[in-house]
């Protein structure tokens, strides 16, 4: 196993450095599909945060047992399982967001964010450092879907938080006030109008493709060195690799 | 850099002792060809057309280019200084751009519209994608499609001080809305024409339209300055207007009338002469040229005739554009004296 690194280490990086949606570029699908509107972008990091989170703990102590062979299905059942207690939960408590959410809500069993840090992570982890990185990581996908959604909603719809009720449900009937969203361009000259590409799939990907460009730049700012590199000796190709075999063969001329 | 100081310069070389041979690196044989020069061209080329949207529009037409201009040169001295790259105002390129965007804007645009138009044209199209020569869809095209689904209305409201008998004003439906309804009714006869503008008025640009669009002479008067100064070359307007014209000949049942009221109204021939040459979006050689140039023409007649838009240029030229690394890459030249491998024969 690699060396021991910090829980906080585990968290953190899924929010920049390897923010899931912006910088390893997973989920994408969902992401261009929900944020369209901050609240349903909040609904559904939130939903796939919590899958994200048990599947985690459960692929990481389950991560003996499982054999190796069939280790995809197995994942896979762990993951519908939470996604459909996450459902019936939303269904439940917040009809609203279920209803925009639509389609996209059991899709999060397909979500390769939550596979991949399963196959990748979880599964070769302690249980502990997985529950951090499953954390870290839903709050990447949950801030990136924010930060997408706010720019979308907010130069493709016009307003901020609209339809924030269906959210707010949750603490009871006009909680805050009965807040349902800011029209914020009611705001400005009536010359001013929304841009409708930015609420259609087109300019998503134009916001999409900044966001990434500026996580790049963060990312390779703050990037350094992995320190838990150890050599060769963990990668399963290192016995075929060219460059291994070199590296010993002058090892042994020297 | 003129004639005579050119030959000022050379003279300077000649002085060095004759005895020694001038030594010097490829390449030996230079155009002398530069952006700046080439882009001064087509601004030479753009003016006539601006002439007659200045006397068509009135002044706000000027007034749209100016600030398509303007902003087109702020966004690009600012994306440039915030990328830390070099400064490229001087090779005019942004102006071009800001022209162009204009020409394809309604002149009854509100102005921060175009300000948006320029931003997308300039620092997503371009700059985000590296600058002059790396962008891959015509930054001028890309601003005004993402105008147009973004603000449909106010990118179709046409109105005008054209200079025609009788109205000053004149708000209506567009020639290639008419032609459309034309085509579906199957009507073909003179008295359907009648709510077209005439041929005449189709010409001189009398009709609502885009700012750079209507006046066809204006745009053939630059097609012929930019071919005789040998900046494009005629093979992408000419197939491209050409295939139109067929595809509508056959379409509209050897109507005539057809043809040339769909040649010369909405912005085939803009796009045609100023936007589908783009040296960057075009394919290089003239197989690929040709190629390219008929695949926009039937785009173009397929949105026309088809579509749910009266207008496909801006559509065809776009789609055209990203198909040209694979055109270009299918039509490689031969090298000379090579001779094509033959085919191992089987067994």
């Amino acid at each position: 196993m690699a060396k021991k690194t910090s829980l906080f280490k585990e968290f953190s990086k899924g929010l920049i450095i390897e923010n899931p949606v912006l910088r390893l570029v997973l989920g994408t699908c969902p992401t261009l599909a929900v944020s369209t509107s901050m609240i349903n972008s909040i609904g559904m990091g939130i939903s796939a945060t919590l899958v994200l989170l048990f599947s985690n703990i459960a692929v990481s102590a389950l991560r003996k047992v499982i054999p190796q062979k069939i280790r995809i299905p197995a994942y896979v059942v762990i993951i519908a399982s939470f996604v459909t207690i996450v459902q019936l939960i939303v269904k439940a408590f917040v009809p609203a967001i279920d209803e925009a959410l639509g389609i996209f809500l059991p899709l999060i069993v397909v979500n390769c964010i939550i596979l991949g840090r399963a196959e990748a992570f979880a599964g070769k982890n302690t249980v502990l450092a997985s529950a951090a990185d499953g954390l870290g990581m839903g709050i990447g996908f949950t801030a990136a879907l924010f930060l997408m959604a706010t720019f979308r909603e907010l130069l493709g719809n016009g307003t901020v938080f609209s339809g924030a009720q269906g959210l707010l449900a949750l603490f009871g009937e006009n909680a805050l006030g009965g807040f349902n969203g800011i029209d914020v361009f009611s705001f400005l000259p009536n010359s001013f109008e929304p841009m409708v590409i930015f609420i259609l799939p087109a300019g998503g990907f134009f916001v999409f493709g900044i966001l990434i460009a500026i996580a790049n730049r963060l990312g390779n700012k703050t990037g350094q060195e992995r320190e838990d590199f150890d050599g060769c000796a963990n990668c399963p190709l290192a016995q075929n690799c060219s460059s291994v075999q070199e590296q010993e063969r002058e090892e042994v001329k020297a | 850099m003129g004639e005579k100081a050119r030959t000022a310069a050379l003279k300077e070389q000649n002085k060095e002792p004759m005895h020694l041979p001038t030594v010097s690196a490829s390449p030996h044989i230079r155009s002398r060809d530069t952006t700046t020069g080439i882009m001064l061209d087509v601004i030479v080329a753009l003016i006539p057309s601006l002439i007659a949207s200045a006397a068509l529009f009135g002044a706000r037409a000027l007034a749209v280019t100016g600030i398509a201009v303007l902003s087109c040169l702020v966004f690009e001295y600012i994306s440039r200084k915030v990328m830390k790259r070099g400064n490229t105002l001087s090779d005019l390129s942004a102006v071009v751009t800001g022209i162009l965007l204009a020409f394809n804007l309604p002149s009854t645009i509100p102005f921060w519209m175009v300000i948006i138009g320029s931003f997308i044209a300039i620092v997503i199209v371009k700059q985000f994608f590296g600058g002059i020569g790396h962008n891959f869809v015509n930054p001028a095209l890309m601003g005004r499609i993402i105008l147009m689904t973004s603000f449909p209305t106010a990118m179709t409201t046409w109105t005008g001080s054209f200079i025609r008998a009788g109205a000053d004003a004149v708000t209506s439906a567009t020639p290639l809305a008419s032609l459309s309804e034309i085509f579906v009714k199957g009507d073909f006869s003179d008295a359907a024409f009648t709510v077209l503008p005439s041929n005449i008025n189709l010409f001189f640009g009398q009709t609502g339209g885009s700012l750079g669009e209507t006046c066809s002479v204006a745009i053939l008067l630059g097609m012929i300055y930019l071919i005789a100064r040998r900046v494009i070359s005629p093979i992408i307007p000419f197939t491209y207007i050409g295939s139109v014209a067929i595809i509508m000949l056959i379409a509209g049942g050897g109507s005539i009338n057809f043809l040339t009221a769909e040649v010369l109204s909405g912005g085939l021939l803009l796009g045609a002469v100023f936007m589908a040459t783009d040296y960057t979006t075009s394919p290089t050689n003239p197989k690929g040229k040709f190629i390219y140039a008929i695949g926009c023409g039937i785009i173009t007649s397929i949105i026309r005739l088809y579509g749910n838009l009266p207008e496909g240029v801006s559509f065809a030229i776009i789609l055209m554009n990203i198909l040209t690394p694979l055109i270009d890459y299918a039509t490689k030249p031969k090298p000379f004296g090579y001779v094509k491998k033959e085919k191992e024969a089987v067994k």
